[in-house]
Protein backbone atom coordinates (compact mmCIF):
# COMPACT_ATOMS: atom_id res chain seq x y z
CA UNK A 1 0.00 0.00 0.00
CA UNK A 2 1.50 3.74 -1.22
CA UNK A 3 0.69 6.30 1.33
CA UNK A 4 0.11 9.23 -1.26
CA UNK A 5 -0.36 11.83 1.12
CA UNK A 6 1.52 14.96 1.73
CA UNK A 7 1.77 17.80 3.81
CA UNK A 8 1.74 20.92 2.17
CA UNK A 9 1.79 24.74 3.34
CA UNK A 10 -0.44 23.95 6.17
CA UNK A 11 -2.68 21.74 4.98
CA UNK A 12 -2.48 17.83 4.81
CA UNK A 13 -3.57 16.11 1.45
CA UNK A 14 -4.60 12.77 0.39
CA UNK A 15 -2.53 12.81 -2.50
CA UNK A 16 0.37 15.50 -3.84
CA UNK A 17 -2.47 16.58 -7.18
CA UNK A 18 -4.68 19.09 -7.39
CA UNK A 19 -5.58 21.38 -10.48
CA UNK A 20 -3.70 24.48 -11.19
CA UNK A 21 -6.26 27.48 -10.81
CA UNK A 22 -8.59 28.94 -14.04
CA UNK A 23 -8.26 25.16 -15.11
CA UNK A 24 -11.12 23.35 -13.23
CA UNK A 25 -14.98 24.37 -12.47
CA UNK A 26 -17.85 22.37 -11.94
CA UNK A 27 -18.15 21.10 -15.68
CA UNK A 28 -15.44 18.46 -14.76
CA UNK A 29 -17.91 16.73 -12.18
CA UNK A 30 -19.21 14.89 -15.43
CA UNK A 31 -16.25 13.24 -16.12
CA UNK A 32 -14.03 12.95 -12.64
CA UNK A 33 -14.33 11.38 -9.34
CA UNK A 34 -13.47 15.14 -7.77
CA UNK A 35 -13.22 13.29 -4.03
CA UNK A 36 -9.91 12.03 -5.42
CA UNK A 37 -8.02 14.91 -5.63
CA UNK A 38 -5.43 16.18 -3.56
CA UNK A 39 -6.99 19.61 -3.06
CA UNK A 40 -9.33 21.55 -4.94
CA UNK A 41 -8.26 24.80 -6.32
CA UNK A 42 -10.54 27.39 -7.29
CA UNK A 43 -10.18 30.23 -10.64
CA UNK A 44 -9.07 33.15 -9.41
CA UNK A 45 -11.35 35.69 -7.85
CA UNK A 46 -11.01 39.16 -7.45
CA UNK A 47 -13.08 41.80 -5.09
CA UNK A 48 -13.52 43.74 -8.39
CA UNK A 49 -15.88 42.70 -11.75
CA UNK A 50 -13.25 42.18 -14.51
CA UNK A 51 -14.72 40.95 -17.75
CA UNK A 52 -11.86 39.71 -19.01
CA UNK A 53 -9.90 40.08 -22.48
CA UNK A 54 -10.64 40.53 -25.52
CA UNK A 55 -11.18 37.24 -28.02
CA UNK A 56 -9.27 35.49 -29.30
CA UNK A 57 -8.04 34.47 -25.88
CA UNK A 58 -6.32 31.33 -26.66
CA UNK A 59 -3.84 29.82 -29.41
CA UNK A 60 -2.42 26.36 -29.40
CA UNK A 61 1.33 26.60 -30.11
CA UNK A 62 3.89 23.69 -30.57
CA UNK A 63 2.92 21.31 -27.37
CA UNK A 64 1.04 24.38 -25.43
CA UNK A 65 -1.19 26.76 -25.23
CA UNK A 66 -1.18 30.73 -25.03
CA UNK A 67 -3.97 31.98 -23.48
CA UNK A 68 -5.04 35.67 -22.34
CA UNK A 69 -8.14 34.95 -20.44
CA UNK A 70 -7.86 38.19 -18.60
CA UNK A 71 -8.92 36.76 -15.10
CA UNK A 72 -13.25 37.97 -15.76
CA UNK A 73 -14.42 37.92 -12.43
CA UNK A 74 -17.67 38.36 -11.03
CA UNK A 75 -16.71 39.17 -7.13
CA UNK A 76 -17.13 37.90 -3.90
CA UNK A 77 -21.15 37.73 -3.66
CA UNK A 78 -20.74 35.33 -6.78
CA UNK A 79 -18.48 33.43 -5.37
CA UNK A 80 -19.95 32.90 -1.60
CA UNK A 81 -23.86 32.48 -3.64
CA UNK A 82 -22.15 30.04 -5.84
CA UNK A 83 -18.56 28.43 -6.03
CA UNK A 84 -18.07 28.35 -2.15
CA UNK A 85 -21.16 26.08 -1.77
CA UNK A 86 -20.91 24.01 -4.78
CA UNK A 87 -17.05 23.13 -3.78
CA UNK A 88 -17.99 22.67 -0.21
CA UNK A 89 -19.77 19.52 -1.33
CA UNK A 90 -16.61 17.75 -0.97
CA UNK A 91 -14.66 16.73 1.99
CA UNK A 92 -11.64 17.57 -0.47
CA UNK A 93 -9.63 20.76 0.84
CA UNK A 94 -10.65 24.69 -1.07
CA UNK A 95 -8.22 26.35 -2.11
CA UNK A 96 -9.26 29.93 -3.42
CA UNK A 97 -6.95 31.40 -5.66
CA UNK A 98 -7.60 35.26 -5.23
CA UNK A 99 -5.70 38.32 -6.81
CA UNK A 100 -6.12 42.25 -6.46
CA UNK A 101 -4.22 45.29 -8.17
CA UNK A 102 -2.61 46.53 -4.81
CA UNK A 103 -1.24 44.97 -1.52
CA UNK A 104 -4.11 46.53 -0.08
CA UNK A 105 -6.60 44.94 -2.01
CA UNK A 106 -4.97 41.41 -1.79
CA UNK A 107 -5.37 41.45 2.15
CA UNK A 108 -8.89 42.91 2.45
CA UNK A 109 -10.02 40.47 -0.03
CA UNK A 110 -7.50 37.49 2.10
CA UNK A 111 -9.56 38.80 4.95
CA UNK A 112 -13.29 38.20 3.97
CA UNK A 113 -12.61 34.94 2.74
CA UNK A 114 -11.56 33.61 6.15
CA UNK A 115 -14.96 31.51 5.87
CA UNK A 116 -15.65 27.87 6.96
CA UNK A 117 -15.24 25.60 3.63
CA UNK A 118 -12.25 27.64 2.79
CA UNK A 119 -8.86 25.95 3.49
CA UNK A 120 -6.15 27.59 2.33
CA UNK A 121 -5.42 30.59 -0.16
CA UNK A 122 -3.89 30.83 -2.91
CA UNK A 123 -2.24 34.24 -3.51
CA UNK A 124 -1.92 34.84 -7.64
CA UNK A 125 0.75 37.49 -7.36
CA UNK A 126 1.85 37.04 -10.94
CA UNK A 127 -1.00 39.59 -11.87
CA UNK A 128 -0.19 43.35 -12.66
CA UNK A 129 0.31 45.76 -9.49
CA UNK A 130 -1.00 48.96 -10.31
CA UNK A 131 1.20 50.48 -7.46
CA UNK A 132 4.28 49.57 -9.46
CA UNK A 133 3.99 50.79 -12.92
CA UNK A 134 1.78 47.56 -13.72
CA UNK A 135 4.61 44.94 -12.65
CA UNK A 136 3.69 41.87 -11.69
CA UNK A 137 4.42 41.70 -7.60
CA UNK A 138 6.26 38.66 -8.31
CA UNK A 139 8.56 40.23 -10.44
CA UNK A 140 10.22 42.26 -7.14
CA UNK A 141 11.33 40.31 -4.18
CA UNK A 142 10.29 44.25 -2.20
CA UNK A 143 6.91 44.02 -3.91
CA UNK A 144 6.64 40.13 -2.71
CA UNK A 145 8.19 40.97 0.95
CA UNK A 146 5.60 43.57 1.03
CA UNK A 147 2.19 42.06 -0.21
CA UNK A 148 2.96 38.53 1.44
CA UNK A 149 3.46 40.51 4.60
CA UNK A 150 -0.13 41.95 4.26
CA UNK A 151 -1.40 38.82 3.09
CA UNK A 152 0.15 37.45 5.98
CA UNK A 153 -1.46 39.88 9.16
CA UNK A 154 -4.96 39.60 7.50
CA UNK A 155 -5.56 36.09 7.44
CA UNK A 156 -4.92 32.96 9.33
CA UNK A 157 -5.33 30.46 6.85
CA UNK A 158 -2.18 28.65 4.73
CA UNK A 159 -1.50 30.87 2.46
CA UNK A 160 0.46 30.10 -0.59
CA UNK A 161 2.20 32.27 -3.06
CA UNK A 162 1.56 31.81 -6.73
CA UNK A 163 5.16 33.22 -8.56
CA UNK A 164 5.74 33.71 -12.24
CA UNK A 165 8.25 32.13 -13.99
CA UNK A 166 8.46 35.77 -15.88
CA UNK A 167 11.86 36.74 -13.29
CA UNK A 168 15.48 36.30 -13.80
CA UNK A 169 15.28 36.17 -9.79
CA UNK A 170 12.89 33.57 -8.90
CA UNK A 171 15.01 32.29 -5.99
CA UNK A 172 15.00 35.97 -4.25
CA UNK A 173 11.28 36.05 -5.26
CA UNK A 174 10.56 32.57 -3.38
CA UNK A 175 12.69 33.95 -0.35
CA UNK A 176 10.86 36.87 -0.18
CA UNK A 177 7.52 35.02 0.38
CA UNK A 178 9.11 33.45 2.55
CA UNK A 179 9.98 35.86 4.94
CA UNK A 180 6.82 37.56 4.22
CA UNK A 181 4.96 34.26 6.04
CA UNK A 182 3.73 32.25 2.70
CA UNK A 183 3.39 28.68 4.22
CA UNK A 184 4.64 27.26 0.56
CA UNK A 185 5.12 28.58 -3.15
CA UNK A 186 3.50 27.79 -6.54
CA UNK A 187 6.02 27.22 -8.48
CA UNK A 188 4.69 28.83 -11.44
CA UNK A 189 2.36 30.99 -13.83
CA UNK A 190 2.17 31.13 -17.11
CA UNK A 191 5.59 32.50 -19.42
CA UNK A 192 4.73 35.46 -21.09
CA UNK A 193 4.64 34.74 -24.90
CA UNK A 194 3.12 35.76 -28.30
CA UNK A 195 2.18 34.35 -31.85
CA UNK A 196 1.18 35.87 -34.89
CA UNK A 197 -1.00 34.59 -37.44
CA UNK A 198 0.87 34.89 -40.89
CA UNK A 199 -2.16 35.16 -43.58
CA UNK A 200 -3.71 37.87 -41.37
CA UNK A 201 -0.47 39.49 -40.20
CA UNK A 202 -2.61 39.72 -36.82
CA UNK A 203 -1.86 38.42 -33.07
CA UNK A 204 -3.45 35.07 -32.59
CA UNK A 205 -4.22 36.41 -29.22
CA UNK A 206 -6.63 39.53 -28.70
CA UNK A 207 -4.62 40.87 -26.31
CA UNK A 208 -1.18 40.38 -28.29
CA UNK A 209 0.35 39.19 -25.55
CA UNK A 210 -0.75 35.53 -23.45
CA UNK A 211 0.92 33.52 -21.65
CA UNK A 212 1.99 29.87 -22.18
CA UNK A 213 1.55 26.59 -20.72
CA UNK A 214 1.82 23.16 -21.53
CA UNK A 215 4.64 20.64 -22.23
CA UNK A 216 6.52 23.17 -23.99
CA UNK A 217 7.40 24.60 -20.19
CA UNK A 218 7.64 21.98 -18.45
CA UNK A 219 11.55 22.31 -18.52
CA UNK A 220 11.53 26.20 -17.54
CA UNK A 221 9.31 25.78 -14.41
CA UNK A 222 10.92 22.31 -12.93
CA UNK A 223 14.69 24.49 -12.69
CA UNK A 224 12.66 27.36 -11.20
CA UNK A 225 11.06 24.43 -8.79
CA UNK A 226 14.86 23.21 -7.99
CA UNK A 227 15.82 26.45 -7.52
CA UNK A 228 13.23 27.34 -5.06
CA UNK A 229 13.39 24.33 -3.29
CA UNK A 230 17.02 24.72 -2.62
CA UNK A 231 16.47 28.60 -1.93
CA UNK A 232 13.59 27.98 0.79
CA UNK A 233 12.10 25.70 3.74
CA UNK A 234 8.43 26.32 3.17
CA UNK A 235 7.25 23.66 0.54
CA UNK A 236 7.31 24.57 -3.27
CA UNK A 237 3.93 23.36 -5.38
CA UNK A 238 5.28 22.70 -8.82
CA UNK A 239 2.70 23.74 -11.65
CA UNK A 240 3.95 23.46 -15.47
CA UNK A 241 3.36 21.80 -17.90
CA UNK A 242 2.58 18.27 -15.92
CA UNK A 243 0.69 16.04 -18.10
CA UNK A 244 1.99 12.23 -16.95
CA UNK A 245 2.57 10.68 -13.89
CA UNK A 246 6.30 10.79 -14.87
CA UNK A 247 6.34 14.72 -15.43
CA UNK A 248 4.40 14.93 -11.63
CA UNK A 249 7.69 11.83 -10.17
CA UNK A 250 10.42 14.19 -11.97
CA UNK A 251 8.80 17.82 -10.87
CA UNK A 252 9.26 16.23 -7.02
CA UNK A 253 12.68 14.66 -7.19
CA UNK A 254 13.30 18.40 -8.15
CA UNK A 255 11.79 19.66 -5.07
CA UNK A 256 8.46 19.83 -5.48
CA UNK A 257 6.04 18.25 -2.67
CA UNK A 258 3.03 18.51 -4.66
CA UNK A 259 1.73 19.40 -8.05
CA UNK A 260 -0.62 21.00 -9.69
CA UNK A 261 -1.99 20.20 -13.53
CA UNK A 262 -3.29 22.75 -15.60
CA UNK A 263 -3.60 22.55 -19.55
CA UNK A 264 -3.44 18.59 -19.48
CA UNK A 265 -6.74 18.38 -17.72
CA UNK A 266 -8.21 20.42 -21.08
CA UNK A 267 -6.69 17.70 -23.64
CA UNK A 268 -7.86 14.85 -21.17
CA UNK A 269 -10.23 15.64 -18.41
CA UNK A 270 -9.46 12.72 -16.59
CA UNK A 271 -5.58 13.73 -16.28
CA UNK A 272 -5.38 14.49 -12.31
CA UNK A 273 -6.76 11.47 -11.66
CA UNK A 274 -4.60 8.87 -14.29
CA UNK A 275 -1.64 10.80 -12.69
CA UNK A 276 -3.02 9.99 -9.24
CA UNK A 277 -3.52 6.29 -10.33
CA UNK A 278 -0.30 6.61 -12.41
CA UNK A 279 1.73 7.90 -9.28
CA UNK A 280 0.35 5.17 -7.07
CA UNK A 281 1.35 2.10 -9.82
CA UNK A 282 5.11 4.13 -10.06
CA UNK A 283 5.63 4.15 -6.19
CA UNK A 284 4.85 0.00 -6.08
CA UNK A 285 7.25 -0.50 -9.46
CA UNK A 286 9.89 1.44 -7.63
CA UNK A 287 9.15 -0.17 -4.45
CA UNK A 288 8.40 3.16 -2.61
CA UNK A 289 6.00 3.09 0.57
CA UNK A 290 5.66 6.87 0.60
CA UNK A 291 5.67 9.66 -1.82
CA UNK A 292 6.39 12.27 0.24
CA UNK A 293 9.88 10.90 -0.08
CA UNK A 294 10.66 11.62 -3.23
CA UNK A 295 10.81 15.28 -2.38
CA UNK A 296 13.90 16.52 -3.82
CA UNK A 297 15.26 13.05 -3.87
CA UNK A 298 16.86 13.92 -6.71
CA UNK A 299 20.36 12.57 -6.94
CA UNK A 300 23.66 14.09 -8.24
CA UNK A 301 23.06 17.41 -7.36
CA UNK A 302 26.49 19.48 -7.98
CA UNK A 303 26.18 23.14 -6.38
CA UNK A 304 28.72 23.90 -7.39
CA UNK A 305 28.47 23.33 -11.00
CA UNK A 306 24.65 25.07 -10.46
CA UNK A 307 25.84 28.51 -9.19
CA UNK A 308 26.54 30.18 -11.70
CA UNK A 309 22.97 29.08 -13.61
CA UNK A 310 21.15 30.13 -9.69
CA UNK A 311 19.69 33.37 -9.43
CA UNK B 1 -42.87 35.23 -27.03
CA UNK B 2 -43.74 31.91 -25.70
CA UNK B 3 -41.41 30.57 -22.66
CA UNK B 4 -39.18 28.00 -24.08
CA UNK B 5 -40.29 24.49 -22.82
CA UNK B 6 -37.01 23.47 -20.58
CA UNK B 7 -34.63 21.31 -22.21
CA UNK B 8 -34.81 17.55 -21.66
CA UNK B 9 -32.42 16.88 -18.82
CA UNK B 10 -29.22 16.75 -20.60
CA UNK B 11 -26.93 13.49 -20.72
CA UNK B 12 -23.86 13.51 -18.72
CA UNK B 13 -21.16 13.70 -20.51
CA UNK B 14 -17.96 10.92 -20.95
CA UNK B 15 -14.42 10.34 -22.78
CA UNK B 16 -14.93 7.69 -24.62
CA UNK B 17 -12.62 5.49 -27.57
CA UNK B 18 -15.34 5.22 -30.32
CA UNK B 19 -14.52 2.96 -33.08
CA UNK B 20 -14.94 4.47 -36.73
CA UNK B 21 -17.79 2.51 -38.88
CA UNK B 22 -17.28 4.50 -41.87
CA UNK B 23 -15.18 7.65 -42.62
CA UNK B 24 -16.15 8.81 -46.41
CA UNK B 25 -16.04 12.03 -48.43
CA UNK B 26 -19.53 13.10 -49.39
CA UNK B 27 -17.79 16.05 -51.99
CA UNK B 28 -14.93 17.59 -52.65
CA UNK B 29 -14.88 19.25 -49.17
CA UNK B 30 -16.86 17.49 -46.75
CA UNK B 31 -16.23 14.15 -44.92
CA UNK B 32 -19.12 12.19 -43.09
CA UNK B 33 -17.84 10.13 -40.02
CA UNK B 34 -19.46 7.23 -38.64
CA UNK B 35 -18.67 6.09 -34.76
CA UNK B 36 -19.78 3.38 -32.99
CA UNK B 37 -20.81 4.53 -29.59
CA UNK B 38 -22.86 3.60 -26.75
CA UNK B 39 -24.73 5.72 -24.01
CA UNK B 40 -24.04 8.85 -23.14
CA UNK B 41 -22.62 9.47 -26.40
CA UNK B 42 -25.34 8.13 -28.44
CA UNK B 43 -28.27 10.15 -26.07
CA UNK B 44 -26.64 13.68 -27.44
CA UNK B 45 -29.55 15.93 -28.23
CA UNK B 46 -29.73 18.65 -31.10
CA UNK B 47 -27.12 21.01 -31.13
CA UNK B 48 -24.94 19.42 -28.49
CA UNK B 49 -21.20 18.77 -29.39
CA UNK B 50 -18.53 16.39 -29.05
CA UNK B 51 -14.72 17.21 -28.00
CA UNK B 52 -12.66 15.37 -30.32
CA UNK B 53 -8.53 14.39 -29.43
CA UNK B 54 -8.00 14.58 -33.66
CA UNK B 55 -5.01 12.37 -34.48
CA UNK B 56 -1.96 13.91 -35.58
CA UNK B 57 -0.52 12.91 -38.64
CA UNK B 58 2.84 14.37 -40.21
CA UNK B 59 3.16 18.15 -39.90
CA UNK B 60 0.09 18.40 -38.51
CA UNK B 61 0.33 18.21 -34.80
CA UNK B 62 -3.38 19.80 -33.01
CA UNK B 63 -2.93 20.66 -29.10
CA UNK B 64 -5.88 20.85 -28.40
CA UNK B 65 -9.18 18.98 -28.71
CA UNK B 66 -12.07 20.32 -31.31
CA UNK B 67 -15.24 20.83 -30.71
CA UNK B 68 -17.31 19.48 -33.39
CA UNK B 69 -21.59 19.57 -33.44
CA UNK B 70 -23.42 16.26 -33.63
CA UNK B 71 -24.59 15.32 -36.99
CA UNK B 72 -26.79 12.24 -36.23
CA UNK B 73 -27.00 10.41 -32.60
CA UNK B 74 -28.73 7.29 -32.85
CA UNK B 75 -29.53 5.76 -29.00
CA UNK B 76 -30.88 2.25 -31.17
CA UNK B 77 -27.47 2.03 -33.35
CA UNK B 78 -25.58 3.12 -30.45
CA UNK B 79 -24.18 5.68 -32.83
CA UNK B 80 -22.59 9.08 -33.46
CA UNK B 81 -22.02 10.99 -36.50
CA UNK B 82 -20.59 13.83 -37.78
CA UNK B 83 -20.51 15.53 -41.20
CA UNK B 84 -17.23 17.87 -41.01
CA UNK B 85 -15.19 20.49 -43.65
CA UNK B 86 -11.15 19.43 -44.10
CA UNK B 87 -10.05 22.50 -43.56
CA UNK B 88 -7.55 23.15 -40.51
CA UNK B 89 -4.93 21.18 -38.70
CA UNK B 90 -7.97 18.92 -36.61
CA UNK B 91 -10.12 18.13 -39.40
CA UNK B 92 -7.07 17.07 -41.88
CA UNK B 93 -6.27 14.48 -38.84
CA UNK B 94 -9.53 13.54 -38.79
CA UNK B 95 -10.03 12.79 -42.03
CA UNK B 96 -7.29 10.43 -42.13
CA UNK B 97 -9.69 8.02 -40.11
CA UNK B 98 -10.27 4.50 -41.25
CA UNK B 99 -12.80 1.96 -40.08
CA UNK B 100 -11.46 0.54 -37.40
CA UNK B 101 -9.57 2.96 -35.75
CA UNK B 102 -10.61 4.54 -32.40
CA UNK B 103 -10.83 8.28 -31.91
CA UNK B 104 -10.73 9.56 -28.06
CA UNK B 105 -14.44 11.80 -27.72
CA UNK B 106 -15.75 13.62 -24.89
CA UNK B 107 -19.54 14.40 -25.20
CA UNK B 108 -22.32 15.07 -25.61
CA UNK B 109 -21.72 18.27 -24.42
CA UNK B 110 -23.20 22.06 -24.00
CA UNK B 111 -26.61 22.89 -24.32
CA UNK B 112 -28.54 21.69 -27.53
CA UNK B 113 -31.52 23.19 -29.22
CA UNK B 114 -35.30 23.02 -27.19
CA UNK B 115 -38.69 23.21 -29.07
CA UNK B 116 -41.93 24.78 -27.52
CA UNK B 117 -44.75 22.54 -27.19
CA UNK B 118 -46.98 25.74 -28.60
CA UNK B 119 -44.99 25.34 -31.69
CA UNK B 120 -46.46 23.45 -34.89
CA UNK B 121 -44.17 24.87 -37.90
CA UNK B 122 -40.62 26.16 -37.43
CA UNK B 123 -37.67 27.62 -39.99
CA UNK B 124 -34.63 25.90 -40.06
CA UNK B 125 -32.08 27.95 -42.18
CA UNK B 126 -28.44 26.70 -42.51
CA UNK B 127 -25.28 27.73 -44.28
CA UNK B 128 -22.22 25.90 -45.52
CA UNK B 129 -21.38 23.29 -42.38
CA UNK B 130 -24.01 24.91 -39.94
CA UNK B 131 -26.39 22.51 -41.58
CA UNK B 132 -25.00 19.53 -40.14
CA UNK B 133 -25.90 21.56 -36.83
CA UNK B 134 -29.74 21.90 -38.16
CA UNK B 135 -29.61 18.44 -38.89
CA UNK B 136 -30.16 16.65 -35.69
CA UNK B 137 -32.85 19.82 -35.11
CA UNK B 138 -35.02 18.85 -38.41
CA UNK B 139 -35.11 15.22 -37.07
CA UNK B 140 -36.32 16.09 -33.52
CA UNK B 141 -38.80 18.51 -34.40
CA UNK B 142 -40.04 15.66 -37.21
CA UNK B 143 -40.09 12.78 -33.78
CA UNK B 144 -42.46 15.79 -31.95
CA UNK B 145 -45.15 16.09 -35.05
CA UNK B 146 -43.13 19.33 -35.53
CA UNK B 147 -43.73 20.59 -39.32
CA UNK B 148 -40.16 21.55 -41.15
CA UNK B 149 -39.00 24.12 -43.73
CA UNK B 150 -35.21 23.80 -44.28
CA UNK B 151 -33.81 26.55 -46.28
CA UNK B 152 -30.30 25.15 -47.24
CA UNK B 153 -28.02 27.59 -48.45
CA UNK B 154 -24.00 26.69 -50.01
CA UNK B 155 -22.12 27.87 -52.68
CA UNK B 156 -23.06 25.89 -55.50
CA UNK B 157 -25.43 22.97 -55.52
CA UNK B 158 -22.49 20.70 -54.89
CA UNK B 159 -21.69 21.99 -51.48
CA UNK B 160 -25.10 21.79 -50.18
CA UNK B 161 -24.97 19.23 -47.30
CA UNK B 162 -27.77 17.13 -46.06
CA UNK B 163 -30.38 17.80 -48.46
CA UNK B 164 -31.66 13.89 -48.50
CA UNK B 165 -30.93 13.76 -44.74
CA UNK B 166 -33.56 16.75 -44.02
CA UNK B 167 -35.91 15.70 -46.64
CA UNK B 168 -35.76 11.84 -44.98
CA UNK B 169 -36.82 13.60 -41.92
CA UNK B 170 -39.94 15.09 -44.03
CA UNK B 171 -38.73 18.68 -44.03
CA UNK B 172 -39.87 21.07 -47.11
CA UNK B 173 -36.33 21.85 -48.39
CA UNK B 174 -35.86 25.10 -49.85
CA UNK B 175 -32.15 25.12 -51.68
CA UNK B 176 -30.29 28.43 -51.92
CA UNK B 177 -26.89 28.83 -53.97
CA UNK B 178 -24.50 31.49 -54.96
CA UNK B 179 -24.35 30.01 -58.44
CA UNK B 180 -27.78 31.01 -59.14
CA UNK B 181 -28.41 34.15 -56.98
CA UNK B 182 -30.81 32.46 -54.58
CA UNK B 183 -28.75 32.85 -51.80
CA UNK B 184 -28.44 36.63 -51.36
CA UNK B 185 -29.90 37.60 -48.22
CA UNK B 186 -32.37 39.60 -49.74
CA UNK B 187 -33.93 36.56 -51.73
CA UNK B 188 -33.88 34.35 -48.68
CA UNK B 189 -35.99 37.70 -47.15
CA UNK B 190 -38.87 37.45 -49.74
CA UNK B 191 -38.29 33.37 -48.83
CA UNK B 192 -38.68 33.81 -44.79
CA UNK B 193 -41.40 36.40 -45.52
CA UNK B 194 -43.61 34.11 -47.36
CA UNK B 195 -43.39 31.01 -44.80
CA UNK B 196 -44.30 34.35 -41.74
CA UNK B 197 -47.23 35.16 -44.41
CA UNK B 198 -48.39 31.25 -44.71
CA UNK B 199 -48.14 30.54 -40.72
CA UNK B 200 -45.31 27.76 -41.22
CA UNK B 201 -43.19 29.84 -38.69
CA UNK B 202 -43.75 29.93 -35.55
CA UNK B 203 -39.93 29.83 -34.71
CA UNK B 204 -36.84 30.69 -36.21
CA UNK B 205 -33.42 28.47 -36.30
CA UNK B 206 -30.44 29.58 -37.69
CA UNK B 207 -26.55 28.47 -37.79
CA UNK B 208 -22.85 29.00 -39.78
CA UNK B 209 -23.45 32.40 -41.52
CA UNK B 210 -23.96 36.35 -39.75
CA UNK B 211 -25.82 37.48 -42.28
CA UNK B 212 -28.09 35.44 -42.27
CA UNK B 213 -28.29 35.24 -38.71
CA UNK B 214 -28.85 39.24 -38.77
CA UNK B 215 -31.54 38.65 -41.38
CA UNK B 216 -33.46 36.13 -38.91
CA UNK B 217 -33.16 38.34 -35.77
CA UNK B 218 -34.72 41.15 -38.24
CA UNK B 219 -37.57 39.24 -39.25
CA UNK B 220 -38.12 37.88 -36.10
CA UNK B 221 -38.39 41.22 -34.09
CA UNK B 222 -40.27 42.79 -36.37
CA UNK B 223 -43.18 39.90 -36.29
CA UNK B 224 -42.33 38.70 -32.62
CA UNK B 225 -40.94 35.11 -33.83
CA UNK B 226 -38.67 33.29 -31.16
CA UNK B 227 -35.44 31.26 -32.22
CA UNK B 228 -32.26 29.98 -31.72
CA UNK B 229 -28.88 30.05 -33.32
CA UNK B 230 -26.19 27.42 -32.68
CA UNK B 231 -22.73 29.42 -32.35
CA UNK B 232 -18.97 28.64 -32.79
CA UNK B 233 -15.76 29.27 -31.24
CA UNK B 234 -12.80 28.04 -31.04
CA UNK B 235 -12.57 25.84 -27.66
CA UNK B 236 -9.92 24.73 -24.87
CA UNK B 237 -11.78 22.40 -22.70
CA UNK B 238 -14.80 21.83 -23.81
CA UNK B 239 -16.25 21.75 -20.24
CA UNK B 240 -17.04 25.39 -19.19
CA UNK B 241 -13.61 25.91 -17.41
CA UNK B 242 -10.93 28.06 -19.37
CA UNK B 243 -13.31 30.68 -20.25
CA UNK B 244 -11.36 30.75 -23.36
CA UNK B 245 -14.72 30.46 -25.98
CA UNK B 246 -16.56 33.83 -24.70
CA UNK B 247 -18.78 35.41 -26.68
CA UNK B 248 -20.50 38.82 -26.41
CA UNK B 249 -24.19 38.62 -26.27
CA UNK B 250 -27.08 41.27 -25.47
CA UNK B 251 -29.01 40.52 -22.40
CA UNK B 252 -31.09 43.00 -20.42
CA UNK B 253 -29.85 45.97 -22.51
CA UNK B 254 -26.33 44.89 -21.59
CA UNK B 255 -23.56 43.08 -23.16
CA UNK B 256 -22.06 40.23 -21.77
CA UNK B 257 -19.53 37.67 -22.20
CA UNK B 258 -20.84 34.03 -22.18
CA UNK B 259 -19.06 30.53 -23.02
CA UNK B 260 -20.04 28.90 -25.88
CA UNK B 261 -19.63 25.26 -24.64
CA UNK B 262 -21.26 25.76 -21.31
CA UNK B 263 -24.21 28.52 -21.75
CA UNK B 264 -24.37 27.20 -25.16
CA UNK B 265 -23.31 26.64 -28.17
CA UNK B 266 -27.46 27.71 -28.95
CA UNK B 267 -28.80 30.21 -27.74
CA UNK B 268 -31.77 32.51 -27.41
CA UNK B 269 -31.38 34.08 -30.98
CA UNK B 270 -31.84 37.74 -29.46
CA UNK B 271 -29.31 37.31 -27.22
CA UNK B 272 -26.21 36.60 -30.45
CA UNK B 273 -24.23 39.57 -31.64
CA UNK B 274 -23.27 39.15 -35.48
CA UNK B 275 -19.63 38.81 -36.13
Amino acid sequence: MVDLAVCVGGLALANPVMPASGTFAEGLEQVVRLERLGAFVTKTITSELRAGNPTPRVAETAGGMLNSIGIPSKGVPAFLEHTLPFWRRWKVPLVVSISAPTAQGFAELAAALDLPGVAAIEANISCPNIEADGHAFAMDPAATLDVVRRLRDATRLPLWAKLTPNTGAIAAIARAAEEGGADAVVVANTVLGMAVDTETFRPRLGNVMGGLSGPAIKPIVLRMVHQCHKAVSIPVIGCGGIATPEDAVEYMLAGASAVQVGTATFLQPTAMTDIIDGLDAWCRRRGIACIADLTGAMRGDDDVLLAGAAS
Amino acid sequence: MPALAAAAEPAAAADLLAPVIANDWVNDEYKHLVLEAGAPACLAGAGQFFHLLCPATGADQPFFRRPMSTYRADPEAGRVEFLYKVTGRGTRGLATLRPGDRLRMLGPLGVGFSLDAAWRNIVVLGRGVGLATLAPLAAMAARQGVGVTAILSARSLAHVMSVSAFNEMGARTIVVTDTDGSSAPCRVETLLRGLIAAGRADAFFTCGSNRLLELMQRLGAEHGIPGQVALEQQMACGLGMCFCCVRPFREGGREVHKRVCWDGPVFPIEEAMGW
